[in-house]
């Protein structure tokens, strides 16, 4: 049975076609999941790209947390199968409660775009299973709200337990502790703030995030 | 009963506020000299129909914690005012 990676599209979300490229590139297949649709189509992982879901109203990821599709992801990741969340997808993740604290507006009040080099902390989640700990890895970020911050004593739980899985090398938006991706407790539920979709080849000046799609479609496969 | 409630939502205390500084720095650019401590936040405004006032303000205040603020970095402060 080939291996079905859905892709959540919100209005407003605009990073899904490069995300089921990259998904497409590992020999899988992509699916585009309708925000308003409740069901997963019996998709084996899902992914929540980048954009600006219902225009980032309220905040960030507010309003998308409400739609059915969510619901739906809410369960399949209480049950353990794979989420990631791209960027924006992340801030839904954190609104929905599918991961802790929360993504405020970037120190110094600039919109970034441009490339980060993050350190893979963590190999025990499904987004970094196949990279190598401590690696430096090149990602582009293009965020405003991506200054990610938590309580003292969740900041503590996320360092205890191994779930920060990346950290910028050079904090480029404040983020407490240099985060730029976490997981959650059973490590199925993945947020980062950088867009590993958008460095899938040399062409675009890095394929290094060819190697966390790998690690998301073996975490399928491993079951 | 209806009420007109407006609810502020502050970023909490602590939680950096950049548009906030960024307003701090240019106020003296225009003369301002004694401004300090500049917080952006945000105002809602609506409508509730309700039994009484703390039937309102219970409704309200779920309505802050799970979806107007996010409890994480804001803080809501609500005000209810008897329409008539």
């Amino acid at each position: 049975m080939t291996t079905r990676v859905g892709v959540v599209v919100f209005p407003g979300s605009n990073c899904e076609q490069d995300v089921c490229e990259a998904v497409r590139q590992q020999g899988v297949q992509a699916e585009l999941l309708w925000h308003g649709d409740s069901s997963l189509q019996q998709c084996d992982a899902i992914v929540i790209p980048g954009g600006f879901a219902y225009g980032d109203y309220l905040r960030p990821g507010a309003i998308a947390r409400f739609s059915p599709v969510m619901g739906a992801v809410s369960q399949f990741a209480r049950e353990g199968g794979p989420v990631v969340g791209i960027c924006n997808g992340f801030q839904i993740l954190t609104e929905a409660g599918l991961l802790p604290g929360a993504l405020q507006k970037n120190r110094g009040l600039k919109f970034l775009c441009s490339e980060a080099q993050l350190r893979v902390e963590s190999t025990n989640s499904v987004l970094t299973q196949q990279l190598d700990l401590g690696a430096v890895v090149s990602i582009p970020i293009n965020h405003f709200e991506g200054n990610y911050t938590c309580d003292a004593q969740t900041l503590q739980q996320l360092q205890q337990e191994d779930r920060i899985v990346f950290r910028y090398v050079n904090n480029p938006n404040g983020s407490v502790d240099d985060i730029a991706g976490v997981c959650n407790e059973g490590r199925n539920v993945v947020g980062l703030m950088p867009h590993p979709e958008r460095a899938t080849s040399d062409l675009l000046g890095s394929s290094d995030g060819i190697a966390m799609f790998r690690s998301l479609v073996s975490s399928v496969m491993a079951g | 009963m209806k009420f007109s409630v407006q609810v502020e939502v502050r970023l909490r205390p602590g939680i950096a506020d950049p548009q906030g500084s960024t307003i701090e720095r240019a106020v003296p650019t225009l003369g301002f000299s004694d401004i300090k401590n500049v917080r952006v936040g945000k105002s809602i405004r609506f409508e509730i129909e309700a039994n009484d006032e703390q039937s309102a303000r219970n409704q309200v205040e779920d309505l802050c914690g799970r979806f107007l603020t996010n409890p994480v970095i804001e803080d809501a402060f609500v005000e209810l005012e008897l329409m008539p």
